[in-house]
């Protein structure tokens, strides 16, 4: 037999609720008015959303074609058709460079496996999920929307809804793993840079002390040391 | 038919008319914006309870979501289904709205209720009259007829849909309303035996009468106190179940039957009905003040003399109840239908016509000039009496089910 009071309880629940915070934000998705709020929830630092092509400062591509990202890819959404550089005018610093390179987001499951397994660290995730279409075609990101701008920054479309912050951080997931292949992080930085941010300092913990912040992993001499 | 008609019209017919016009369009135009923005209302408070936001892009706070809904069901496809019973499925969503739109003709919005000379007659155009549509001898009946009525716009809905989902809908939305009619009804009684008249306005009038006073407190003498709190009670939870409202939803429990009765319409159609549903609620709401807190009675306070105190008090007592319904909605969860049955048949019925009796048995003892012990004893005693029977019926319930079960298990082995 249940308590009589349980049953006024239950009003004193719903009633004291009236006075809490919020879960939901006011979310208008890109298209409030002028000076109406328009919130989305934060995203955790290593959030997977859009992919980018990341370039080298100098504006070569990263992208070398080599098809591990669409060898690893589960769900088979990327597409990649590799191609010689020309000597004269190379569009990537080694031999070969991406000719063509497709993501099918129809099919992309955001599950950052390309992004581990390339060995350039030319893709990466961004934070922006929100990108719709209304048809098919559409939802074919090709290289000439994937790649980022001269600033380092990707190209927002005019059908995306980027928020800021959305391009910052976008090697979170790498820093965690070493993209040199140490498990202990150890050493000195082994990434490129952030989307036209620069390096980061490593995170405290990541190198057990023994890395020194003091500057001097400027992506030039990362990208020395990584060819070296 | 003499009935039906508001005394205030016998004399000056034209001048009398005009007013009664201009007061029918003020209650349909008023009732119509209330439900608009009583939908707001209701979005917004549930979801302030369920820590939701709500309704906030159409219009300041988005108060105008409703009008915005409105005119997307208006120009949605009207779809009649091949089964349907076309001329029932036409005729279902009037049926459910005028009632709803009627019932408010009785019910007093205003007027000055206090002092002695306090009638609640306003002077329109050199017209007096009462501040409500009509108000007509036979009062609260008027009402139960048209609540009555409105069951078979959710009956005719159902069966002619010509679907399965729908049928199964409104028959458990008629036994449902049918069955609380009953509770509702005795809970009237207790008011009409209260008042000695079945019109609105009398029992605003009666209840705005100056009741028992405690020192320089004076309690109103608000039918809600007068009858005991039992009436009340009962009314306002077989109220609930009449609108069919949460948590006595069953009739569009979604997850058994879809969207109940109204599964097969759509566009303008399926808005009546939605308006239907709300515009009870409003109108439910403000039976509950006529009937058991004074109506438009009410103190004066701060506020300067004049009819529109009533209409102040009337609004403030009605927002009550809209928001009791909403926070019914937001904390119980909907009632299986064997307790919805048990309820209104095993509990909500023996109670209210218990009180009823009782009630009788006081005003018998008033009229008798019982002394105070006396009336005492008559009251514990019959409900000694009636707990005693309460009792016995459970106790042989309870061994009739287990005696049941003991068969069962006996043949199955």
């Amino acid at each position: 037999m249940a308590d009589p009071l349980d049953y006024l309880r239950g009003f004193a629940v719903t009633f004291k609720k009236l006075f809490e915070d919020r879960v939901t934000g006011d979310y208008r998705g890109g298209k409030a008015k002028e000076g109406a709020p328009d919130n989305k929830r934060p995203k955790p630092e290593r959030f997977h959303g859009r992919h980018v092509l990341n370039r080298y400062e100098d504006g070569m591509e990263k992208c070398i074609g080599c098809e591990l990202c669409a060898g690893v890819c589960p769900a088979k959404c990327i597409y990649v058709r590799g191609a010689d550089n020309d000597p004269d005018d190379p569009t990537s610093p080694g031999e070969r460079f991406g000719y063509v390179y497709e993501i099918n987001y129809l099919r992309c499951i955001h599950c950052d496996l390309c992004v581990e397994a390339c060995p350039t660290q030319a893709i990466t995730e961004s934070k922006l999920f929100e990108f719709s279409f209304t048809n098919r075609n559409d939802a074919i990101y090709t290289k000439n929307e994937l790649v980022v701008d001269d600033d380092g920054m990707p190209q927002k479309m005019p059908w995306e809804d980027w928020r800021e912050g959305d391009d910052q951080l976008t090697s979170g997931w790498m820093r965690a793993t070493s993209s040199a292949g140490d498990h202990r992080y150890e050493g000195s930085v082994h990434w490129a840079g952030e989307l036209g941010y620069g390096v980061r300092a490593p995170e405290v913990g990541q190198s057990a002390g023994t890395i020194s912040t003091d500057g001097g992993n400027s992506p030039a001499e990362v990208r020395s040391e990584n060819d070296g | 038919m003499i009935l039906g008609l508001d005394p205030l019209y016998v004399g000056d017919f034209m001048g009398d008319l005009l007013v009664t016009l201009l007061k029918v369009v003020v209650a349909f135009v008023f009732l119509l914006i209330s439900v608009m923005l009583m939908v707001w209302f209701e979005r917004k408070l549930i979801s302030d309870m369920q820590n939701r936001i709500g309704p906030s892009i159409a219009g300041p706070w988005g108060i105008l979501q409703t009008l915005a809904d409105g005119i997307k069901l208006f120009f949605k496809e009207d779809l009649v289904p091949d089964n349907a019973d076309r001329f029932a499925f036409k005729l279902a969503p009037y049926l459910s709205l005028v009632p709803a739109f009627l019932v408010f003709a009785v019910v007093p919005l205003g007027g000055d209720f206090n002092g002695d000379d306090g009638d609640g007659v306003v002077t329109m155009f050199g017209h007096d009259t009462f501040l409500q549509v009509a108000d007509p001898p036979m009062g609260i009946l008027f009402f139960l007829a048209m609540s009555s009525i409105a069951i078979y716009g959710v009956m005719l809905a159902g069966w002619g849909s010509g679907s399965k989902y729908p049928l199964l809908g409104s028959v458990r939305a008629s036994a449902q309303m049918v069955s609380y009619e009953a509770a509702l009804g005795l809970a009237i009684a207790a008011v009409v035996l209260q008042t000695g008249s079945l019109s609105t306005h009398d029992m605003v009038l009666d209840q705005a009468a100056p009741g028992f006073s405690l020192g320089a407190f004076g309690i109103p003498n608000w039918n809600i106190i007068v009858t005991g709190f039992v009436p009340f009670v009962v009314f306002l939870i077989a109220g609930t179940a009449e609108l069919n409202r949460p948590p006595f939803d069953l009739v569009e429990a979604e997850q058994e039957l879809v969207g109940g009765f109204h599964t097969e319409y759509s566009s303008i159609r399926f808005a009546l009905f939605f308006l239907a549903e709300f515009m009870n609620t409003i109108t439910m709401s403000a039976v509950i003040v006529t009937l058991f807190l004074g109506g438009p009675a009410g103190p004066a306070l701060f506020l300067p003399e004049g009819w529109w105190i009533g209409t102040v008090w009337f609004f403030l007592k009605l927002f009550i109840f809209l928001f009791m319904f909403v926070w019914f909605r937001a904390t119980l969860p909907r009632f299986r239908y064997d307790q919805l049955m048990d309820l209104g048949w095993k509990l909500l019925i023996p109670l209210s016509l218990a009180w009823f009796i009782m009630l009788a048995g006081l005003r018998v003892g008033d009229s008798e000039n019982w002394s105070t012990t006396k009336t005492y004893a008559f009251v514990l005693g019959f409900m000694a009496f009636c707990g005693l029977m309460a009792t016995l019926l459970t106790a042989a319930i309870n061994t009739a089910r287990s005696e049941r079960i003991k068969a069962m298990e006996d043949a199955n082995g």
